[in-house]
């Protein structure tokens, strides 16, 4: 190559410089699109993971149970303490945490009153404020994302026979078991419904209903997985047996 | 584009390749505290709730 090619090539047109620059800029988009896909996927699960663990510290601790599972829970373990007393929501307000052994061996996650963005990005599950509160008849229905945010409810379709959902709030701890699942439309909001799928009927069991996205990465669908009130414990009883060591474990984190 | 922004930054070559990673730094921070949220609420991962319209 001549030294007068070589000058050509290092002097580059205005069109060609202008070619690089939005070659530049492309490139820079991608990796700004990039960098969003690994926020969403993992940073935000990472950010809302920390959130939700405090403020399931800060919730337990308020509480102020002294120290369950050590003493009294043993012996009453299977006691029936009859009809479970409502847990009034209030207003935009933690009022519980979900234990799930299914979702893994430490699930605890706070529950609070709205389905908004401004709760599922950060606290986790939420409420729908139009449905039912634990221990009424009828449906206690929340929501929590899939996946991103902590993804809480990752693991929503692996629920087996006698799977248990345990539920803990100021009054005591719900017990639900989980009943089935089903894969619905995302304007199928008959789900909700006091008596699911009915409506006007008139509701005799406590449900819980838990909403999520389907399939994984997607909002194509909706998965519903339903459980019912089966027993529960005032809080001066203990924990169940089974989430003993959990409770103990959260309280003290 | 960046060839010039690099090319106006003041100093010897190592200060400017520490300058030039620091605001790359800031741009990255940028994103993630403002516009990554917004960005968000068009992402295909976060919409698991159910429409409320019968309730």
């Amino acid at each position: 190559m001549t030294r007068s090619a070589l000058r050509t090539r290092a002097k580059a047109t205005p069109g060609q410089r202008l070619l690089g620059g939005i070659g530049e800029i492309l490139i820079t988009l991608g990796i700004v699109l990039l960098l969003f896909v690994g926020w969403e996927l993992w940073w935000t699960n990472i950010d809302a993971g920390r959130t939700q663990s405090q403020v399931t510290s800060q919730f337990v601790q308020d509480l102020n149970m002294g120290s369950p599972g050590a003493s009294n829970a043993q012996g009453e373990a299977d006691e029936d303490f009859g009809t479970a007393p409502i847990t009034t929501i209030p207003d935009g307000e933690t009022f519980g945490i979900f234990y799930i052994p299914r979702f893994g061996k430490d699930f605890a996650h706070p529950v609070t009153n709205g389905v908004g963005m401004d709760v599922l990005n950060s606290v986790g599950i939420g409420h729908y404020p139009d449905t039912q509160e634990p221990g009424e008849p009828g449906n206690f229905a929340v929501a929590a994302h899939r996946q991103t945010h902590g993804q809480v409810f990752w693991n929503i379709d692996k629920f087996q026979d006698g799977d248990k959902v345990y539920l803990q709030t100021r009054k005591g701890f719900y017990t639900y078991e989980w009943r089935d699942t089903e894969i619905v439309h995302p304007s199928q909001s008959e789900v909700l419904l006091p008596v699911p799928h009915q409506p006007g009927a008139e509701p005799s069991a406590s449900m819980l209903t838990m909403t999520s996205c389907h399939p994984p990465f997607t909002t194509r669908m909706r998965i519903i997985a339903y459980a019912e009130l089966e027993s529960w414990r005032p809080a001066d009883a203990g924990p169940p047996q089974e989430i003993a060591d959990l409770v103990t474990r959260t309280m003290e984190n | 584009m960046y060839a010039w922004i690099f090319s106006k930054l003041p100093g010897p070559l190592w200060f400017r390749v520490i300058l030039a990673a620091l605001l790359i730094a800031s741009a990255v921070l940028l994103l993630m505290t403002y516009v990554f949220p917004w960005l968000s609420q068009y992402s295909p991962w976060t919409e698991s709730t159910i429409g409320l319209m019968l309730l």
